[in-house]
């Protein structure tokens, strides 16, 4: 065999080259189709263009003939297409429907004031409103019932809560083994720390999940004493659990990078271990760290099993020990029962296109960061 | 070569042949006596197969507006959204609605909680959160902790519906993923307070109701949900595409509803519909 300089590719080589470029190709695509279709079923949102007031005008059946076909395909919500294939009877039952629908609201609602607006407008989105039966304006996310409550600022903020707290508690630890890892352990230590904290990350989120709602919850419980048993702090802890090993990864990566120079250098000048560790090998190996923890925020952020396990209600309030309801949780929970192509289902597709512009973000950085980290280190700047 | 294709087509035109196969999607409140149903039926009848999935009401009626499925199990009536997507498929026609089974609903408490009842509206006002502690109904001086489903739940529809009558879930009510988490949780908090099917109460304790402050309180038991006189029970439905209800899907549907079938919902934890409502 040997090495054959400026050998041509063999047709099988050839092939295969061709074959992975292929499989490359058709992730990248995939990305984008993904991408293309959560913004196409969101897009009736930012156009304004669904409307959930409960009490509308119907129009009797018997009118039907006083309406231009435009008004009544937008009446029924139909598409241009269905109301052109519709048969006469099929338009009438419609019809009759639209009318049973008005009849069957209950009495108490017929006075309402929230029945007669869109809640699917961006103000009711994003800011509090006075909803009737509520002492103050609030914000809402009750998106079953009479008068659909769509406000994602709950979501938001539980959504940040949940992950933040994640961070705080594995950033430190997965910095702290990682530092330990690559700086202190002996080989043989390394050789067993290492794989079984990487092993944590095969642990599926669903076992650190259910493990998070029946144990951990109420150890920590017993611990800080307070009063909702399942909360953004104990689902924020379970988090960390899944994130510890992704930051972990990434951080002993970076800090092993640093050139064995460095080391050398500080150590023969008489620092201990610990400080070069600390003064020359983590600053110089920072860019890398933080790029761990972008990526890391990026995996908890997306992640759905173990929130939606442990805390759901949508609860506007920043303390931690108060549960809260993610984005991810809400839209697995959610979209099963939401009417295909109605005003709920489109706002959760709305919820998602916004969930993969965060997660895109915050990769896209953590990826930046690790390449210039890697030039600088190798000295191109 | 040539056998193994031959007998390849000879097997997918049998698949495409067999026309036994009924289709059952929907309520995963449904979905364990829809299999049982399913299984007893295919018992008694060789040649029909009977494939049941569930998922939530939701999808079962998506599935039957592509027509991806024959029945669709539901635990909540169809919506007028679902209603009109149907009628433009199905060519004018309304699906129909069969009444299958009852569900007499529970309100669970930890069972060393020393309330034993309490009317249909401080059930909903504690639901709501307009009452926060369990002195207000007469137990002890603690904080109620409120646990409902997640509002992709009939089960969730159904309680915010007709037991508060309209108005939103406290916020602070926490959200289980089904019934047997909420019993779960129920039980391991003391001041608790969740609902859900009787059957699946296990290990908490289950609150006799009372219509009104006047009316006396009623356990649910069987034979007062099919009596009516417990406040809280609702019908399970299965939806149908009337042009496909007859043959051995029409025949499956009535089989369900006759005293045979019937006889499997208590099974389940379900009530059998009461003599009147079984044949129509």
């Amino acid at each position: 065999m040997g090495i054959h300089r400026g050998h041509k590719a063999r047709p099988i080589e050839w092939l295969a080259e061709k074959f992975i470029f292929l499989v490359s190709l058709s992730a990248i695509l995939m990305v984008l189709l993904i991408f293309l279709f959560v913004a196409r079923e969101a897009l009736p949102v930012f156009f304004g263009q669904t409307n959930t007031a409960l009490i509308q005008t119907p129009i009797p059946p018997d009118d039907t003939d006083k309406h231009s076909p435009a008004e009544l395909q937008a009446y029924l919500e139909l598409t241009p297409d269905e109301f052109a294939k519709m048969s006469k009877t099929t338009l009438r039952t419609l019809m009759e429907v639209k009318v049973e629908a008005q009849a069957d609201i209950p009495e108490n609602f017929r006075n309402d004031p929230d029945a007669h607006i869109n809640t699917t407008q961006w103000k009711y989105l994003m800011l509090p409103h006075q909803w009737d039966n509520y002492d103050k304006p609030e914000f809402i996310w009750q998106p079953v019932g009479q008068i659909k409550k769509f406000n994602i600022i709950p979501l938001l903020i539980g959504t940040l809560k949940v992950t933040l707290i994640g961070l705080l508690f594995a950033v430190p630890l997965a910095v702290g083994a990682a530092i330990y890892v690559s700086q202190m352990a002996r080989p043989r230590v390394r050789e067993i720390v290492k794989p079984a904290i990487e092993l944590l990350s095969g642990v599926p989120s669903v076992v650190v999940g259910v493990f998070a709602l029946l144990i951990m919850a109420s150890v920590l419980q017993a611990i800080f004493h307070y009063q909702t048993r399942l909360n953004a702090f104990v689902a924020g802890i379970a988090l960390g659990f899944a994130v510890i090993p992704v930051i972990f990864s990434i951080a002993e990566d970076a800090l092993t990078s640093v050139p064995r120079a460095y080391t050398q250098a500080a150590l023969a000048l008489g620092a201990s271990r610990w400080q070069t560790a600390w003064q020359i090998v983590l600053p110089a190996a920072l860019p890398g760290v933080f790029a761990a923890a972008v990526l890391g925020f990026g995996r908890a952020i997306g992640e759905t099993m173990i929130v939606l396990m442990v805390c759901s209600a949508s609860v506007m309030s920043w303390s931690i020990f108060d549960s809260a309801r993610s984005i991810t949780t809400t839209i697995a929970a959610e979209m099963a029962e939401a009417v295909n192509g109605g005003p709920h289902y489109r706002i959760l597709f709305m919820l998602g296109a916004l969930l993969f512009v965060a997660t895109f973000l915050s990769n896209m950085i953590g990826d930046l960061v690790i390449h210039r980290f890697k030039n600088k280190l190798e000295g191109k700047r | 070569m040539k056998k193994v294709i031959t007998l390849l087509a000879a097997a997918t035109l049998a698949a495409n042949t067999f026309a036994g196969t009924i289709t059952v999607k929907g309520s995963d409140t449904l979905v364990i006596l829809a299999q049982k149903w399913a299984e007893v039926y295919m018992g008694q009848h060789a040649d029909t197969k009977i494939q049941v999935s569930g998922g939530g009401s939701g999808i079962g009626f998506a599935a039957l507006q592509n027509q991806t499925t024959d029945l669709c199990d539901a635990s909540r009536k169809i919506k007028a959204a679902e209603l009109q997507k149907c009628i433009t498929v199905f060519g004018g026609a309304r699906p129909t609605e069969y009444k299958v089974a009852l569900d007499g609903l529970s309100v669970y408490v930890n069972p060393a909680n020393p309330l034993k009842e309490l009317t249909v509206e401080q059930v909903g006002d504690i639901f709501t959160g307009k009452i926060k502690n369990w002195k207000e109904v007469g137990g002890e001086d603690a904080p109620i902790s409120v646990y409902s489903r997640e509002n992709s739940s009939g089960t969730y529809e159904f309680f915010k519906e007709h037991i508060l009558k309209g108005k939103d879930f406290a916020a602070t009510a926490q959200t289980m993923p089904g019934t047997a988490a909420i019993v779960q949780a129920v039980v391991k908090d003391k001041n608790s307070i969740g609902y859900g099917g009787a059957a699946y109460g296990g290990g908490s304790k289950l609150l006799a109701i009372k219509k009104n402050a006047s009316s006396p309180a009623i356990e649910p038991t069987e034979e007062n949900v099919m009596n009516g006189t417990y406040p809280i029970w609702r019908h399970l439905y299965v939806y149908v595409n009337p042009a496909q209800d007859k043959g051995e899907i029409g025949a499956y549907l009535s089989w369900i509803r006759s005293d045979d079938g019937q006889k499997y919902v208590k099974d389940i934890g379900y009530y059998p519909l009461p003599k009147n409502l079984r044949s129509n």
